[in-house]
């Protein structure tokens, strides 16, 4: 018999405990696959966030650390400059990376710390039960903005590819999303392009990763597919806003 | 290596260096610059990292994620700094990672001063950060002993698996007195294997995980029972103090840290007015030594806490003396040094008392 599909052996067997239609699960999956492909699995130290990937620590089969809300950059830095030769890498939501943590990823990044940075953008909180985000769209309703995110009171979200990538030390920033095949095997080739950036000793990676939260939409899996598409998109358009990989061509 | 002449915070540098510790993460604060001036000089030359981080928030996870990856690591700061630093601490305590804290207090609350203090004393030895956890805390009063007490909690961190704080301040950090570093334990420095540190699982079967989170509220509490049957084997083993002119004396005086060499003038003037004076000096503030106070209790009059604080570490006296003899307090803040003289006028009270 032919072996058509089998799972990564970047994960471990401890089931997700994420909710149907969740694209962590996928995200999880195409770190997993990359680190596998790579070569990277024994080298790598992950470092999980505090958000609804917190257990992270117990599905990437790899070394892994946890750290505080937004810190994983930091602790990041810590476990690199210890192992300089080792994959380091963080796995982060939108409050832990762009909020909290905000200090902790632009200094990482402004540093040029060779590490690679999992970002997933859901625009809400998902694990203290949908509050907004630094990334909640304009005028998106949750539980914390429930008559609307309004510019006036909450700010404007926050577009962290951008930023970042006007920093030296970033060397490479791409903005990916999961919500159809193609998109998803594209976030995959994103991810291994972060991966190499860091082999290659470039600096900063982050990927950015759309990503659906359909129990704090309050939608079903399909619906908050659609929704990244026709809402996330337009305000985070996907792209590589940095790449030092292609400039040594 | 003879003796040299060095600043207090360059001696804690030293030590640690000499204690083989290569990672340094930090962000300025007075009174403790010149640690991180000397870090940046001597970490490249030893081969080590020294990082200046965006914040103190910062610096304490570049800390834990070294010392949970299996480093040596120190970071240094003061009074508001290691406020900022109370959630990292208490995530490192949790997770069981090893490091060296030091604190070179100066007066608060808030901005405060940069003058020195030992009104940190709580935050030190009672907790500080969120949850039930515990840090040994040591406090030198000289400059050897700074070097000296550096390099045993680098040992004493790895032992327990636990951070470990150097509680000085202002002045201990700024003066300068001769440091013999030839008489330090050598043994203490050598670094034992880590297995379960994140390294990269390289060849090992099983993955390592640092990690403070336990939902399952049983699992919980099994964790904090563990760690505190840590903290007790620290209790017993890690108690550290010195006793001066105690046998025929009628009162105690209780100072730790650099106060305590001011105590000990105050010792000298009373003798020179028949006046029998002791000091009980904490080395370690936790574990806090009970025995000295049981060893004097039948003979002393009374106790007298000296500290740069309004009175913080007499709680912990009070609660060895368990109420068998009076206990009184002395103390300055904001940055100003109890005087001998001043301590003399307090212990002449206390004579003149019933
Ligand atoms: C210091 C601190 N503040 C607040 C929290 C509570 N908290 C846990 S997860 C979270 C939000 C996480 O959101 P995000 O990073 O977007 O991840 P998601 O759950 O959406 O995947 C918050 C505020 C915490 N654990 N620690
Ligand atoms: S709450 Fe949202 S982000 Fe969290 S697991 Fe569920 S769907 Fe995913």
């Amino acid at each position: 018999m032919t072996v058509v599909f089998q799972k990564t052996k970047g994960l471990t067997d401890t089931p997700f405990h994420y909710c149907p239609g969740c694209t962590h699960g996928i995200v999880h999956r195409l770190v997993a696959e990359t680190m596998e492909e790579l070569g990277v699995l024994d080298k790598a130290i992950g470092v999980a966030p505090v958000g609804c990937a917190v257990f992270a620590y117990e599905y990437f089969n790899c070394d892994m650390q946890e750290a505080a809300h937004g810190r994983a950059p930091a602790v990041a830095t810590g476990i690199k400059r210890v192992h300089p030769d080792k994959i380091v890498f963080t796995y982060q939501g939108d409050g832990d990376l762009a909020a909290i943590g905000t200090a902790e990823t632009v200094h990482a990044a402004a540093r040029g710390e060779n590490i690679t940075v999992i970002f997933i953008n859901n625009a809400i909180y998902g694990m203290t039960g949908g509050q907004m985000a630094p990334t909640s769209l304009i005028g998106q309703e949750t539980l914390t903005t429930p008559y609307g995110r309004k510019p006036e009171t909450n700010g404007y979200p926050i577009k962290m590819c951008e930023m970042l990538s006007t920093l030296e030390g970033a060397a490479y920033i791409e903005r990916v999303s999961v919500y159809d095949v193609k998109h998803v095997l594209n976030a995959k080739k994103a991810i291994k392009n972060a991966f190499k950036a860091q082999i290659n000793k470039k600096g900063f990676s982050m990927i950015e990763v759309l990503s659906s939260c359909p129990t704090n939409w309050g939608m079903s899996p399909n619906e908050a597919l659609k929704w990244i598409k026709d809402k996330m998109e337009q305000y985070y358009p996907l792209g590589v806003y940095k790449n030092t990989l292609e400039e040594e061509k | 290596m003879a003796k040299v002449l060095m600043k207090g915070n360059e001696a804690l540098a030293e030590a640690a260096i000499q204690a083989g510790c290569r990672h340094y993460f930090g962000y300025p604060i007075t009174p403790q610059n010149e640690v991180t001036a000397y870090m940046a000089k001597r970490m490249p030359e030893v081969g080590g990292v020294f990082l200046q981080a965006e914040s103190e928030v910062s610096a304490i996870n570049m800390v834990y994620g070294a010392g949970g990856a299996g480093a040596r690591v120190l970071i240094t700061s003061s009074s508001p700094g290691i406020s900022l630093m109370q959630e990292g601490i208490s995530y490192i305590a949790g997770a069981e990672v090893p490091c060296v804290i030091a604190n070179i207090m100066r007066g608060g609350p808030g901005l405060g001063g940069i003058q020195p203090s030992q009104s940190d004393y709580f935050q030190a030895t009672k907790g500080g950060g969120h949850g039930d956890y515990k840090l040994i805390v040591l406090a030198p009063s000289t400059i050897q002993e700074m070097a000296e007490l550096v390099q045993q909690a680098f040992h004493i961190a790895d032992k327990y698996r636990n951070p470990v704080m150097i509680l000085g301040d202002g002045m201990l950090g700024q003066m300068m007195e001769p440091v013999d570093f030839d008489i330090l334990k050598k043994e203490e420095n050598k670094i034992e294997e880590k297995p379960w540190a994140t390294t990269g699982k390289g060849t090992r079967n099983k993955r390592n995980i640092i990690n403070s989170l336990e939902l399952d509220p049983q699992i919980l509490e099994k964790h904090n029972i563990e760690i505190f049957k840590k903290y007790q084997k620290a209790a017993k083993e890690e108690v550290r103090y010195e006793m001066t002119n105690c046998e025929e004396a009628e009162i105690i005086l209780v100072a730790y840290g650099t106060i305590a060499r001011v105590a000990k003038n105050a010792i000298e003037i009373a003798k020179r007015e028949n006046i029998k004076v002791g000091l009980i000096r904490p080395i370690s503030l936790w574990p806090f030594p009970e025995e000295p106070f049981k060893k004097t209790k039948d003979h002393v009059k009374a106790y007298l806490t000296i500290e740069m604080s309004m009175g913080q570490m007499i709680e912990d006296v009070k609660i060895a003396v368990n109420g068998q003899k009076e206990v009184y307090f002395y103390g300055r803040v904001g940055g100003m040094v109890p005087e001998p003289m001043a301590i003399l006028e307090e212990i002449k009270k206390i004579r003149g008392k019933k």
